[in-house]
């Protein structure tokens, strides 16, 4: 529910997930609360309804939106996407390029793929499948995804949703925050996962189940095959 | 004319784009020329997919400029990761936005084009060579000023093309291949059917035609040379076969015996061990 709240609001633009559950829940909330959000095929198309991960899209085409012009949205600001990191820090610097040295680095990755852009140009959220030291850092090996201490102003990070719980950057000098936990989580096991002192500010709420309709359309529209759980078992 | 002809006007030490994505309608008959042949220290621009993993593990690269390396399905490039954490190559690596930043700029002859791109980010410390700019207006904003990346060459696929080197995409994204194109002093197009001018429009509309004659230097008619990658909507992505290339790149053993198997012989001796 978490990685469909993260789309609460965001009115007319691209919703971009990453990851199986982000995608769910983008789709869950155009299908529900969200619905101008502009959704893609993951090739080059636009595309109305509501339909199953993993399937391709039954609803009509309602645009063409090669690279390029993902590119243009995302310099535009119309666009929300949410990555994963391979490490982040305190301050939602993101690493998906290298582990290591980046000059010979211990574990080459992706790349910086449009990180840095769309940091500085649109609102980021991260999904996190596994919430762990190695991935929670005190620093970063390499900035990818620019975080609230390197002096751009334009950074607007949302969320972070793992599969322990919700954090935003709602801390002293926009640290990160645990905002709540998901159900049968405690709030000492997000500390222990976590390599860096998080802000833990009052009482740590739990993570919204979802309502009747929403399950229903998880459980029988989009992710009838649940993907889901192989991604978070 | 033949990949091997296209690869005989390239010169070792050339800074050569590749077009495509990822794993996706990439130039793989050119590339597989260019194993065959004996160029070496190449700087390869590229939105990176096994055309990179390739050259890097045939040793002819000394240059990568790129903003990814991935297969797509498979998100790591197994020969590009590698080479990298040998130290094999040196690298450029920039946020996706701004290869095609440079590229256009190439494209135009401009000097930079500004993006704020990279601001804040690693890009800057990993390459200090990029400057930025303040807007003259009175906004005054600090921009990052992307350098023009001109090409020697440049090497892309397409769906259909004429003789004369006009060439059509006939799958959902163009991808940045005009850009390559436009940015290089010669582009080689390799397509999966040469066929007449006027055949281009009856398959498709006007807008498809997004390559044109004057900005390729050479035609090669390659049935299934995008193999393994996409080529939507001739054919999708050989997935088995991407698969075993990831599988054979995980030992120097099992590699050499995928290259005795597909890569040491001519294109057409590739397309039949493929196909047996």
């Amino acid at each position: 529910m978490a990685c469909a709240d993260a789309w609460r609001g965001d009115g007319e633009i691209l919703a971009s997930p990453f990851g199986t559950i982000p995608a769910i829940g983008a789709r869950l909330a155009r299908a529900t609360f969200a619905p101008d959000l502009l959704l893609s095929d993951g090739e080059a198309l636009l595309v109305g309804g509501t339909w199953a991960v993993g399937e391709p899209p039954a609803g009509p085409v309602e645009g063409w939106m090669p690279f390029r012009t993902v590119f243009d949205l995302a310099w535009a600001g119309r666009r929300h996407v949410m990555m994963i990191p391979s490490q982040i820090d305190r301050y939602g610097n993101v690493n998906i390029s290298a582990i290591g040295d980046f000059g010979r680095p211990a574990r080459a990755l992706l790349g910086m793929r449009g990180a840095p852009g769309n940091t500085v140009c649109h609102r980021t959220s991260y999904w996190v499948p596994r919430h762990q030291p190695r991935v929670f850092v005190p620093r970063v090996d390499v900035v990818c995804g620019v975080g609230y201490d390197r002096g751009v102003g334009s950074v607007d990070l949302r969320r972070v949703v793992t599969n322990l719980g919700v954090l935003d950057f709602g801390g002293p000098d926009h640290a990160m925050r645990l905002v709540c936990v998901h159900p049968g989580v405690t709030v000492d096991e997000v500390i222990a996962n976590t390599g860096f002192g998080l802000v833990i500010d009052g009482d740590i709420g739990q993570t919204r189940w979802p309502e009747a309709d929403e399950l229903r359309l998880i459980r029988e529209v989009i992710d009838p095959r649940q993907a889901r759980d192989r991604e978070v078992p | 004319m033949t990949e091997d002809d296209a690869v005989a006007q390239l010169r070792s030490g050339m800074t050569i784009g590749i077009g495509g994505w990822g794993s996706r309608r990439k130039p793989m008959s050119l590339v597989r020329a260019i194993l065959r042949a004996p160029l070496t220290d190449l700087t390869v621009v590229s939105y990176g997919g096994p055309d990179v993993g390739l050259l890097c593990a045939a040793g002819k690269v000394k240059r990568l400029i790129y903003g990814f390396v991935s297969l797509d399905s498979i998100p790591l490039e197994p020969h590009f990761q590698a080479a990298r954490q040998a130290g094999a190559i040196e690298v450029t690596e920039y946020d996706e936005g701004m290869l095609q930043w440079g590229l256009y700029a190439a494209a135009l002859r401009l000097p930079f084009l500004p993006t704020r791109a990279g601001l804040g980010s690693d890009v800057i410390r990993l390459n200090p060579e990029l400057r930025t700019v303040r807007s003259p207006y009175p906004d005054g904003e600090q921009l990052l000023a992307v350098p023009a990346l001109p090409l020697d060459a440049a090497l892309i696929h397409l769906n259909r093309a004429d003789a004369a080197g006009n060439a059509q995409f006939l799958g959902p994204d163009l991808y940045f291949d005009d850009l390559f194109a436009a940015a290089a002093e010669r582009t080689y197009v390799s397509c999966e059917r040469i066929v007449s001018t006027a055949e281009l429009t009856a398959a498709a509309g006007f807008a498809s035609l997004r390559i044109q004659r004057w900005m390729t230097a050479g035609v090669i008619e390659s049935h299934n040379g995008a193999h393994f990658t996409s080529c939507a909507p001739d054919y999708p992505r050989d997935e088995a076969f991407q698969r075993d290339y990831v599988a054979a790149a995980k030992d120097p053993a099992t590699w050499r015996e995928f290259e005795a198997r597909y890569l040491l012989g001519t294109e057409s001796d590739y397309q039949k061990a493929v196909r047996a």
